[in-house]
């Protein structure tokens, strides 16, 4: 029976579906190994000293949060975990509701954390790599107050926090530009302000060279499965870990449907030497 | 002259910009930042450009009753209602010409920006992001073909990546020795990804890096002239 | 008690003559900080550096367990005084040193004088080679399947009597991407123009839009065709980028154009445009620098640019000596940094690190 391009799509596109959605209905369980990308942003972040200062970036939008979201609550439960105080800043718009909606997430399970004393959300501002090279002459006068109109200096976790070098490690979790690149470029290259982040999976080959000998990037989390990766580490089930049993079975899915489309093609072939 | 002026406005700024990138003394290292402040605040004019335009596209195809008026008709409500409600009540911690807006709030549980933004705005933007996931598997399902040498090698090569990317690679080599640990196909998959990949991507981005230093350079030099819309 | 006394004596002369501490202007940078030096003895156990701020408040910016080393202070002030005090914690004593140092601003990044020879080079091999073709030297270039594809597409768009559709990238006017593209839409918008058939533009960036504008417009008026011209097909969509995307999947779903054309600047999206517009049964030809966006592109376009095609482009279709001239300097500068990969490969065997850290800007 001949399908039209068309009906094939519309089969391909239904049965994708089916596979991914059910998997997150009906949870496989599968578990994840852990590459050293992951490890080596890992153990950046807990080998940090107890109450410093680090800040995680949220350049990314609604978009890309089914993979970047993942990652942000882990790397704030990460830090809460080792005490640690996390500044979220944002150099995308959407990215400071990005950041309010993970520190929720992540304070429903730390109620102790207290804003303004553990965490602070200091808001999004316009400019890129400009932003971040002004951040390291001056954070104050960049972000003069929060996203609550708290002024700066009235914010009790920032009182030592003048410049970018007064922070232990820097996070972007980025979906584009602005993002993980000027931080390294600036924050790193500038002032040796150690980085790490993570991206969507699409873009993590081009990240790749940077984690190096010189620690231009110090790991990377690339995509849904370094997330979960991170989330084992951790040692929580979150979002990522359960729906990678769902981006597993898409995988094989699309594995099925390279053969199917190379025996269609064989026998197209055969067809026509016949 | 008025194809004159841009050119030697083009040449003079390139070359400052250029210079700029390796004195550290003033004024020079200032120069990039204000230029940059200067296109940011021209930008910000230009935003007003854009929203005439798409205003004017819009109305232009309700008015005149065009196919599919209706979807230009919702996206120009859509337009209308966030940036009212904007305006209104404001968002998050900001507020609006109306105040906070603490009524409407009680009874959506957000202010009205935020409640759109939250659950139209964001569930559409992952929506369009997530067909790529259904794109990709019609992409390959067409695409990735054994048609000859190179494309084994693909193939070869894209199967390793994918099962690697998954919980599938781990149990399906895990049983591998230390010693052969590098044919485990996820360490596999890390070793195509981080040597064969880069290599191929610095490749690019090498010669995509000369390509734009000849680009600017045409431009500089007033060589370049297309984008000002050609010679003449 | 005049033996110990003698003994504290020398023991103090000899913790001060064993101890210094200086701080001196970071050489070859932007006058923007400081480096300090210190030098104590081994019985050192901490030290603790504080710069004195103008109220002569201290604050802290290092802190070591080393007896010997070095510290750069940045993010000061140009052509400021700075005045540091160091004290170093003994056994059961201290010792506190000051040193202070103006900040100066220089007139050359020395680190970067690798980056700067490379680009002189390369530079100066691209101007060779323009006024070469200007003398009258002939430049062979390769074909570009992608650029000369540009007449098919147009011709079918005619035959179909379909619109052609153009992107210009997801970036701003101040993408080198985004300005290359546009020098691609003139050239197309000259060959629509003459063949009297439609062509649409959506742009995300207001900047982007009156640059389309203005390049199309001139292009029509360069063919004799301004009644042709038409500002309502270039428009703006929304600066949002998945938002944007919808939209462009909308018109060509909707106007199904017979061409399409990705060029510039593009992210995760590239992929569902070149889907979408591969289901409408369009002739497609994409261009982008980005690296990780090119496999999408190949998979789904009839024509591909990639990377440095892309900038080459403007060249290659206006077939002008002195823009083909600046291509073979791009070739010049291939050369030349395959040299230097396999100069710096052998080097490093070797142990000889010299090229690399001149290259990557390190100063000694």
């Amino acid at each position: 029976m001949k399908l039209s391009p068309v009906a094939e799509r519309r089969i391909i596109f239904t049965v994708l579906l089916f596979a991914v959605a059910l998997p997150l209905v009906f949870p496989i369980g599968w578990t994840t190994e852990i590459s050293e990308y992951t490890r080596i942003a890992y153990r950046l972040i807990e080998e940090t000293d107890e109450n410093k200062v680090v800040i995680i970036s949220f350049d990314y939008d609604p978009s890309t949060m089914t993979e970047l979201q993942p990652m942000a609550e882990a790397m704030i439960e990460h830090a809460f975990k080792k005490n640690q105080r996390v500044i979220a800043t944002a150099l995308w718009p959407m990215g400071v509701q990005m950041a309010e909606q993970a520190f929720d997430k992540v304070c429903s399970h730390y109620p102790d954390k207290e804003r303004g004393v553990d965490y602070t959300n200091l808001g999004y501002k316009v400019g890129g790599m400009v932003t971040i090279q002004a951040m390291g002459r001056s954070l104050s006068d960049v972000y003069p107050v929060d996203n609550q109109n708290t002024p700066y200096e009235e914010i009790p976790m920032l009182q030592n926090v003048r410049r970018l070098r007064d922070i232990a490690w820097i996070s972007s979790l980025s979906s584009g530009v602005p993002g993980l690149k000027e931080w390294m470029m600036v924050a790193r290259d500038s002032y040796q302000v150690p980085v790490t982040g993570g991206c969507t999976a699409i873009s993590a080959p081009g990240f790749f060279p940077y984690v190096n000998e010189q620690r231009q990037l110090h790991g990377l989390l690339g995509g849904l499965k370094a997330a979960s990766e991170y989330e084992s580490l951790i040692g929580r089930l979150g979002s990522a870990t359960t729906k990678m049993d769902a981006q597993s079975i898409a995988h094989l899915l699309i594995l099925i449907f390279i053969a199917i489309g190379n025996i269609k093609a064989w026998h197209g072939k055969k067809g026509r030497q016949q | 002259m008025k194809r004159s002026l841009p050119l030697i406005f083009a040449f003079v700024v390139g070359i400052i910009v250029l210079i700029s990138e390796f004195i550290p003394h003033r004024p020079f290292n200032q120069i990039v930042s204000t230029l940059e402040n200067w296109f940011m605040i021209i930008s910000g004019f230009a935003i007003l450009l854009g929203q005439i335009s798409l205003i004017r596209m819009n109305a232009n195809k309700i008015a005149n009753r065009l196919p599919d008026w209706q979807y230009h008709l919702a996206g120009l409500v859509s337009f209308a209602l966030m940036l009212i409600f904007g305006l209104l009540w404001g968002m998050q911690e900001t507020p609006g010409l109306m105040g906070d807006g603490q009524g409407i709030s009680a009874y959506l549980g957000s202010k009205p920006f935020d409640y759109l933004f939250e659950n139209a705005y964001m569930p559409l933007s992952a929506t369009l992001f997530s067909l790529l996931a259904f794109f990709i598997a019609s992409a390959a399902y067409r695409a990735f073909i054994i048609r000859g040498f190179e494309s084994n090698l693909l193939m070869i090569t894209a199967v390793i990546v994918i099962i690697g990317r998954t919980s599938i690679g781990t149990m399906l080599t895990g049983w591998l020795p230390e010693s052969l640990s590098f044919w485990h196909i996820p360490n596999l998959a890390d070793f195509i990804m981080e040597f064969p990949n880069s290599a191929a991507q610095r490749a690019i981005l090498i010669s995509a890096g000369l390509g734009i230093v000849g680009s600017s350079l045409r431009i500089i030099l007033g060589i370049e002239r297309s984008y000002l819309g050609g010679d003449k | 008690m005049k033996h110990g006394m003698v003994l504290v004596f020398l023991f103090t002369i000899t913790i001060l003559c064993a101890n210094s501490f200086h701080a001196t202007d970071s050489p070859w940078d932007d006058g923007k900080a400081i480096d300090l030096f210190w030098e104590l003895s081994p019985m050192t156990r901490q030290v603790s550096i504080h710069r004195l701020n103008e109220n002569g408040n201290p604050v802290e910016v290092h802190k070591s367990t080393l007896a010997e080393g070095s510290f750069t202070d940045y993010g000061l002030e140009a052509n400021t005084h700075y005045q540091y005090r160091l004290t170093a914690y003994f056994a059961d004593d201290n010792l506190t040193l000051m040193a202070d140092s103006n900040t100066r601003e220089q007139w050359f990044f020395l680190r970067k004088l690798g980056f700067l020879l490379l680009l002189l080079i390369v530079s100066c091999a691209i101007i060779y080679y323009i006024r070469a073709a200007r003398n009258g030297n002939e430049f062979f270039i390769r074909r570009i399947a992608g650029l000369d594809s540009m007449e098919e597409a147009v011709g079918r768009a005619t035959e179909k009597g379909r619109p052609i559709l153009f992107v210009p990238g997801i970036s701003d006017l101040d993408d080198i991407q985004t300005i290359a593209s546009l020098t691609i839409l003139s050239h197309l918008a000259e060959r629509s123009a003459e063949y009297n058939t439609e062509l649409i533009v959506p742009c995300r960036f207001s900047m982007v839009l009156s640059a389309a504008r203005e390049v199309v417009k001139e292009a029509y008026i360069k063919v004799g065709r301004p009644d042709a011209y038409k500002a309502d097909n270039i428009f703006y969509l929304t600066d949002d980028q998945f938002g944007f995307v919808a939209g462009i999947d909308g018109i060509m779903l909707r106007e199904k154009p017979a061409a399409n054309f990705f060029m510039g600047s593009f992210y995760a999206e590239s992929l569902i445009l070149a889907e979408t517009g591969f289901a409408t049964g369009a002739i497609q030809t994409a261009g982008t620098a980005q690296a990780h966006q090119l496999p999408f592109f190949v998979v789904s376009c009839d024509y591909t640019l990639i990377g440095e095609e892309l900038f080459a482009a403007s060249a290659y279709l206006s077939k002008d000596p002195q823009q083909l001239g600046s291509l073979k300097g791009h070739d010049f500068g291939k050369l030349m940094i395959i040299v230097l990969i396999v100069l710096g490969v052998i080097l490093e065997i070797l142990g000889i690190s010299a090229l690399k850290e001149f290259i990557a800007g390190a100063v000694s």
